[in-house]
């Protein structure tokens, strides 16, 4: 297997061919900031909290989907990325409804959390406050769009890990949503196991245990270690 | 030396930043030695917001006529002025109305779909504000120095914010413990 050596933020680095530049900066302990991506499960670059300068090219590269090559000279915390990073998180809280106080996720947030580390104390964009919908069809789940970040997180991990594609991507730009079986009420899908997958997946309060109130989707760090190592261990039930 | 003339404003929120600046409690007689309160629903009589503000608190978001008026007045008259929890920086729980649409949508699901008896619109110019059509956070309408997000920003979180001002110092809003959401 061939080894690529490159440097990021000036640090040496060496790491086999086809991995990705987040995985460099992983193994060489580097923090690069991320929403969408899970460990254990197929990456899509669909938040771009992850972009990186790679010296030579001309535009922002999205760490989980570019593979490194020899020579590259990667930097991961400049100010125009720190600049773009913020902008997107803040993108993100005006294009849907996320009120963290009334949030089962509060607390217990992946975008709250990143919202702090890139330092976002208010929004400079126009809050959409966009007229989403709540499906809570399903007896044992629900989900709430207005808090929906379209990370495909939960599409990934019932497809790739659960193997039921129960969930999947309509529409464009802001109409943009994500979807049960053929865009029916959850609860009548029945490729749908109720195994909860996405729920442990969703980086924010989108899906959710019914039952739930505000603060009360705990981090179950246990379930969301199953899933990154669900398909390299062959365990595809709990 | 001059004391700094300090105001608080309460908008559409739920006095929970009120309360939690209540919250400071003994500092609070601390702070008494540097600040004239001279406007403040928890600290202060007076009706009318004076000329020459030095800092303001301003909690909750903007979503009748009235909210709008003293909003503006504040921003002439104050020289620092801090959007205070989040319905100030997001406009947060008052703005989920924003998804039904305009004011009369609102007033209408409020007060006629989900009144159980006697269901009319509220009417009564002059005595009870005008609801604007889209609650907004203030930043959007007026210029803001300082943004102290959470729904309540921590005791803690307010007399930090404040604490470095009283020493002509701008306290440094960053970490988890002083911008956390929610």
């Amino acid at each position: 297997m061939s080894v690529k050596t490159l440097t990021i933020n000036d640090q040496p680095i060496a790491i086999e061919e086809g991995k990705t530049i987040l995985d460099a900066a992983k193994e060489a302990g580097i923090p690069i900031p991320t929403l969408c991506h899970l460990e254990g499960v197929s990456d899509v670059g669909a938040c771009r909290l992850c972009l990186v300068e790679v010296k030579g090219i001309n535009k922002l590269l999205p760490a989980c989907v570019t593979q490194v090559a020899e020579g590259m000279e990667i930097s991961t915390n400049t100010p125009k990325l720190q600049e773009y990073r913020r902008m997107a998180v803040e993108l993100i809280f005006a294009e849907g409804n996320h009120v963290c106080s009334v949030c089962v996720a509060n607390n217990n947030c992946e975008l709250q959390d990143v919202a702090v580390e890139v330092g976002m104390d208010h929004s400079r964009f126009v809050y959409r406050f966009p007229d989403r919908g709540v499906d809570v069809s399903h007896s044992q789940f629900g989900i709430d769009h207005n808090r929906c970040i379209l990370c495909t997180r939960c599409v990934r991990v019932c497809d790739e890990v659960e193997g039921a594609h129960v969930w999947d991507v309509a529409q464009r730009g802001a109409a943009c949503y994500i979807v049960s079986g053929m865009n029916q009420p959850w609860g009548e899908v029945e490729a749908c196991t109720s195994c909860g997958k996405c729920v442990d997946a969703c980086p924010t309060g989108a899906i959710f245990r019914k039952g739930t109130t505000t603060a009360e989707k705990a981090g179950d760090r246990e379930k969301l270690e199953f899933l990154v190592t669900a398909r390299e261990q062959g365990q595809w039930t709990r | 030396m001059e004391k700094i003339k300090f105001a608080t404003v309460w908008l559409a929120g739920c006095s929970g930043c009120h309360m939690s600046f209540l919250d400071m409690d003994e500092w609070l007689i601390d702070l008494a030695q540097y600040v004239d309160v001279v406007y403040s629903p928890v600290g202060c009589d007076l009706k009318e917001y004076p000329d020459n503000v030095d800092v303001c608190l301003v909690e909750g978001a903007v979503a009748n006529q009235e909210n709008l008026e003293l909003l503006e007045e504040v921003r002439a008259k104050t020289k620092l002025l801090i959007s205070f929890g989040d319905c100030a920086v997001t406009a947060n729980v008052p703005a989920m109305r924003n998804m039904l649409g305009t004011a009369e949508a609102v007033l209408k699901r409020g007060y006629l779909e989900l009144g159980d008896c006697n269901q009319q619109l509220p009417y009564a110019p002059g005595i009870v504000p005008e609801l604007l059509d889209r609650v907004t956070p203030i930043h959007e309408l007026v210029k803001v120095d300082i943004f102290m997000p959470g729904c309540p920003p921590s005791a803690d979180r307010i007399k930090a914010t404040i604490e470095p001002l009283l020493n002509g110092e701008q306290p440094k809003m960053e970490g988890r413990e002083m911008i956390k959401f929610g």
